[in-house]
């Protein structure tokens, strides 16, 4: 089980923060995969990978990075700070 | 090194003097203070989300890679998150060093990327409704001049 968290539009789109997701997916690409098919807000949500950024416990990292290990996965636009 | 992340309003004066007290003998401080701004006169305010977890340890991340590349006697950044209103302070940088070019420089560095990585996320609201800010590719291509 893994954590998976949405922020901004990304949260809005699915229709929550956060959810615990039984995976045995690879890579975050992979997770993604099995999140497009769950439903249509995911598949939205999830539409362009170019316009999302994506954190493995905390540290930004690419989609095609290992899941192995991995406690907490969070998805979210690119960031807008300052 | 101070990073703070709140939802509570700050004195940017207040906060700058006693940055100041504590970099004593610096002989350079530059301060950078980013506030909402009316966007066309429709912005009625600024709701800001942040990523609890990370955000600390990426703008601590951040300060550290200043501090490498710079001889710096201080860094201090804040950052609110919340509902904030027109007018309202959103974040400040200030930084400490013997000569000013080490000071203006990482203050610039640090803006350039507490903008695209740190975990924030701007949403406008206006008497027309609400929009997230979109990352603009400028603020990416930024990060390129470091």
């Amino acid at each position: 089980m893994i954590d998976v968290l949405y922020f901004a539009w990304v949260r809005e789109r699915i229709g929550l923060p956060k959810e615990q997701v039984e995976t045995s997916a690879a890579t975050v690409a992979e997770l993604v995969d099995e999140l497009r098919q769950r439903e249509e807000r995911y598949a939205l949500a999830f539409s362009d990978l170019r316009a999302l950024r994506v954190a493995i416990d905390q540290e930004l990292t690419e989609f095609d990075a290992p899941l192995a290990g991995a406690r907490e996965v969070a998805f979210f636009p690119p960031m807008t700070g300052g | 090194m101070t990073v703070r992340v709140q939802s509570d309003e700050f004195d940017a004066g207040a906060e700058l003097n006693a940055f100041t007290g504590e970099v004593a003998g610096a002989g350079a401080i530059v301060s950078f203070t980013g506030v909402v701004r009316d966007v066309d006169g429709g912005l009625t305010a600024m709701e800001i989300e942040h990523y609890p977890a990370m955000t600390e340890r990426a703008i601590a991340k951040i300060v550290e890679e200043a501090q490498s590349r710079w001889s710096l006697a201080g860094a201090l950044v804040i950052h609110r998150y919340g509902r904030l209103e027109t007018g309202a302070q959103i974040m400040m940088v200030a930084t400490a060093s013997r000569h000013r070019v080490d000071a203006f420089q990482a203050a610039e560095f640090l803006m350039d990327y507490l903008k695209s990585r740190a975990p924030f996320w701007k949403k406008e609201l206006t008497k027309d409704g609400e929009a997230w800010v979109e990352a603009r590719d400028e603020d990416e291509d930024a990060l390129g001049r470091w």
